[in-house]
């Protein structure tokens, strides 16, 4: 117990033994995993190997049968829903980019700002000054003053995926969970993606889910390899493409 | 701050039909009043019973698009928050007949003596007072749409399967107020109403004020929603209608926002359902079909889903078409409306309104492409 409130005080992120079954399918089976503060993380693993259910425990979709999961040493998020874990300050970015075609560009980032949520005081609220110079510096940074009030259904894919960043930014959570950025996209952009992770890890925790190894060097982080819902091996890219049974269940086929 | 609130709303093209609106509310009732009956200005009592029947449609409507067309939450049942509104105006009037029913008796309603009521049910208490009927008038439908919601929204039910339960809803309510034993007046529902207010429902005066009050009533609501959806309440409102679980995953407690919507349209339903009962005389459990709902539905397909203004338009444009066609031919009138909800799907999937702000977008969008 002493070992777990020490730890848990240290790590952002913390799980332990976590199990989730569907109809019998252990899609987790006794994960544990620690991401420290400051700290970007790929998670890799063949397919079913339960990446996306974590990402779905640690929001709030996906209530875990068993196990511990601890966010910034005090939250329990296995008692909290989406909302909750979203204000605590766990954003997630899904693999497609989704924005919010119907909304403006600048009413996209207003909505994704941190902040006001409750729907009482949305219904009167209007932005105020600090919100509207936080607007106007994460415009300036995803370089997209000129279109901030062009409805995001007429950006190009690229666009989207800069005005996701941007309300990413705008959300500003303290650790950020990303479903495969890179997936389907040409290898300048992969590059490009993996630039930007690391530029907002620079203010942010990050923890990126990818199949793509090209990828996953170029951001030259530690690397944990999940594998029938547990963990397999972690350490550096090298390391763990070293281990005999990574290479056997991941890297052989 | 309400002020601001209801001011936030209002664009031009929203304010244009709030004009609009009034105007037909105060006009053609003017001209039934002051124009002799001789007159070619002259409106006929009937016009404005059909005209008013038609704004508390209109409000039916905009209540239902503020849901579906705002929310995403395909509704199938809003007629029901209409008729209970309805019975609870219906109610108030029974009671405004007092000894002057066919029996005669002072605190009973025909039907109970019909049906050997020996005393008044307990919930028609109060209904003697117009302030308590007005109040059950919002209260009911908002009550029922806050359970309902309340349900289903936390527990994540959406799409058809939502649709299913508020269409069993007012099926259960249909069935449920067509019993004698429900003390509503069973399938023959109320009706034979004498006075509102102190006057009679059958003067041409009434009729006028019934008319007024329910473009008044629209004109209301349109503020009121234009200030809803306009607000950045409304904009977490349509995002959540694009992409729940994103909005979740933002951090906004998506169930708040429906309920919201939900309660405050199904009020919505409720007052235009209380205007319409006197206009027409008669509500009966028939008004609860669920067939009632899926035109109401129509109305907003019709006219542009999501729009403040296409609601209005197709409520008007498909009962004017169903009042003509149920005259002229009848028989043709259950094909046109299938044919015109396929026309609809196939080439307006936005309405009538849709039309126009396409050919508007177009504009805009050959402007948006001229480099800053």
């Amino acid at each position: 117990m002493s070992m777990t409130e020490q730890r848990s005080t240290s790590a952002l992120l913390y799980l332990s033994g976590v199990t989730v079954s569907f109809d019998g399918f252990k899609a987790l089976n006794n994960l544990s995993l620690l991401v420290e503060p400051g700290e970007m993380r790929a998670i890799i693993g063949p397919n079913g190997a339960g990446k996306t259910t974590m990402m779905d425990v640690v929001t709030g979709k996906t209530r875990p049968d068993e196990g511990e999961v601890v966010f910034d040493g005090k939250a329990d998020l296995t008692k909290l829903d989406e909302a909750d874990i979203a204000t605590l300050g766990i954003g997630r970015k899904f693999q497609k980019p989704t924005v919010f075609e119907n909304h403006t560009v600048r009413d996209n980032l207003l909505l994704a700002l941190a902040g006001l949520r409750s729907w009482y005081k949305l219904l009167l609220a209007a932005p105020t000054k600090a919100e509207n110079t936080r607007l106007g510096e994460i415009l300036s940074i995803i370089r997209m003053e000129a279109q901030q009030h062009m409805l995001a259904a007429r950006l190009s894919h690229g666009q989207k995926q800069w005005l996701e960043i941007g309300m990413l930014l705008a959300q500003d959570p303290k650790l950020l969970l990303v479903d495969e950025p890179v997936a389907g996209m040409t290898d300048v952009e992969t590059e490009t993606t993996a630039q930007v992770l690391r530029e907002i890890n620079k203010t942010h925790s990050v923890v990126v889910v990818e199949h793509d190894m090209g990828f996953v060097r170029a951001l030259g982080v530690k690397v944990t390899v999940l594998h029938e819902g547990s963990m397999l091996a972690e350490g550096t890219l090298d390391q763990v493409s070293a281990d005999p049974r990574v290479v056997e269940v991941y890297l052989g086929r | 701050m309400i002020t601001r609130f209801l001011w936030q709303g209002m664009g031009p093209m929203l304010r244009v039909a709030v004009l609009f609106v009034l105007a037909i509310g105060i006009i053609l009732p003017l001209l039934n009043q002051l124009m002799p009956a001789s007159s070619a200005f002259h409106v006929p009592a009937w016009v404005l019973q059909l005209i008013g029947k038609y704004l508390c449609f209109a409000s039916l409507a905009l209540a239902v698009d503020l849901v579906w067309g705002f929310c995403g939450i395909l509704t199938l049942g809003h007629a029901a928050f209409f008729a209970l509104g309805g019975y609870c105006m219906g109610m108030y009037l029974m009671r405004q007949i007092g000894s002057r029913g066919q029996y005669g008796n002072p605190l009973l309603p025909d039907f109970m003596v019909f049906l050997n009521y020996k005393e008044l049910p307990w919930f028609w208490h109060g209904f003697d007072q117009f302030w308590f009927a007005a109040i059950m008038i919002v209260l009911v439908p908002s009550v029922l749409a806050l359970a309902l919601g309340w349900f289903a929204f936390r527990s994540r039910v959406t799409g058809v399967y939502l649709s299913i339960i508020t269409q069993a809803m007012t099926f259960a309510l249909m069935l449920a107020f067509f019993r004698n034993d429900m003390g509503l007046g069973g399938n023959n529902g109320m009706t034979d109403f004498k006075d509102i207010l102190g006057f009679s429902v059958q003067s041409d005066a009434t009729r006028a004020t019934l008319c007024f009050t329910s473009a008044l009533a629209l004109a209301i609501f349109l503020v009121i929603s234009g200030a809803v959806v306009g607000s950045r309440f409304g904009k977490a409102l349509t995002a959540v209608r694009d992409a729940e679980s994103r909005m979740r995953f933002l951090g906004y407690r998506v169930e708040g926002y429906k309920l919201f919507v939900f309660v405050l349209s199904a009020a919505m339903a409720g007052v235009a359902g209380a205007l319409y009962v006197p206009q027409v005389g008669i509500i009966n459990p028939s008004e609860f079909s669920p067939g009632n709902s899926i035109e109401a539905v129509l109305w907003v397909a019709v006219g542009g889903r999501g729009t403040l203004i296409g609601p209005i338009l197709g409520a008007f444009a498909v009962n004017f078409g169903k009042t003509y066609l149920t005259g002229a031919l009848p028989e043709v009138w259950l094909f046109a409306l299938g044919a015109l909800f396929i026309a609809v799907t196939l080439f307006l999937p936005k309405g009538i309104v849709g039309l126009w702000s396409q050919i508007r977008n177009r504009g805009t969008a050959r402007k948006a492409r001229v480099p800053a």
